[in-house]
């Protein structure tokens, strides 16, 4: 079922760090401008900004610039969101059809036994 | 999954329409009785790691199938098919729409279309499902509730590794707050 996984991978993989984990936990409580985000840890502006595009790149968090703060909240864009949807829709057919795949091959061989 | 048994599955996003093709090893009589008996449709309808419970079953234009599907936490989902028109074998045509226990519709969420087809291909069936939304609005509603529950449950998930992180006690990064 490789389907099932490759859409969280990004995810799991974007939450094994401890700094970003502490974003999201911090974005959980409302939308933070960047500087304010990184205030609480002590690292240069570019390496933190690498978590927040491996935030952004897993769907988890977006952000919009608006002069020169940029703003960071969680869940993912519109379209992220759709693509998102539609892959757990392929992911319950593809299933959902292995399960009936299944229920017939036992169908199948009760029949030929009759 | 096997590979002669192809899986289609083209998602029009514009449009609101998913298109799903399966090829099963099996005659056309027997995957429409996986599709119009409750008790065999109990056993392959939701998606793992979930179960199928129905409710009631009434297979006849204008009735309806409610059932829950239930994760294994023992959360129900319940839903309803109504069913609009029916062409033994060939298919059938209804609605989805979320449901509560007794079966009302949620009149906040829309329902999506559904389209069933079965087509003989050697002595393998071709099974055809189109499922579509009224409009874009509606299909963005309920892409809008997938993505809070969706969200809310990456959280859960994020909850319950910060916990199990937690219990191995691995340091949180220097915090000078």
């Amino acid at each position: 079922m490789d389907h099932y996984q490759t859409p969280l991978d990004p995810i799991f993989h974007a939450l094994a760090d401890p700094t970003r984990r502490a974003v999201v936990q911090r974005l959980g409580r409302g939308p933070a401008p960047v500087k304010e985000l990184a205030a609480p840890f002590d690292m240069a502006l570019p390496s933190f900004m690498k978590h927040i595009g491996v935030l952004e790149e897993a769907g988890l968090i977006a952000s919009t610039k608006q002069g020169r703060v940029r703003t960071c909240r969680l869940s993912p864009d519109g379209l992220a969101a759709a693509e998102r949807w539609f892959d757990e829709q392929r992911a319950i057919w593809a299933s959902r059809y292995d399960n009936l795949d299944n229920l017939l091959t036992t169908l199948g061989g009760e029949t030929d036994e009759t | 999954m096997r590979p002669d048994l192809r899986f289609d599955f083209i998602a029009d996003m514009q449009d609101g329409t998913l298109t799903i093709r399966r090829k099963f090893a099996a005659g056309r009589q027997m995957v429409w009785d996986c599709y119009t008996r409750s008790e065999l449709l109990d056993r392959w309808y939701a998606p793992r790691p979930l179960t199928t419970k129905t409710r009631s079953f009434d297979f006849r234009e204008g009735g309806h199938w409610h059932f829950a599907m239930i994760d294994p936490n023992g959360t129900h989902y319940w839903s309803r098919t109504d069913y609009e028109t029916i062409t033994p074998i060939d298919g059938y045509t209804g609605y989805d729409g979320f449901t509560d226990e007794t079966g009302v519709v949620n009149p906040d969420l829309p329902r999506s279309r559904q389209e069933l087809r079965l087509a003989d291909k050697g002595d393998h069936t071709l099974v055809e499902t189109r499922v579509s939304y009224d409009s874009p609005e509606d299909l963005q509603k309920v892409i809008d509730m997938g993505m809070e529950q969706g969200l809310t449950s990456t959280l859960e998930r994020l909850d319950e590794l910060l916990a199990s992180l937690i219990a191995e006690a691995q340091p949180l990064p220097a915090q000078n707050a």
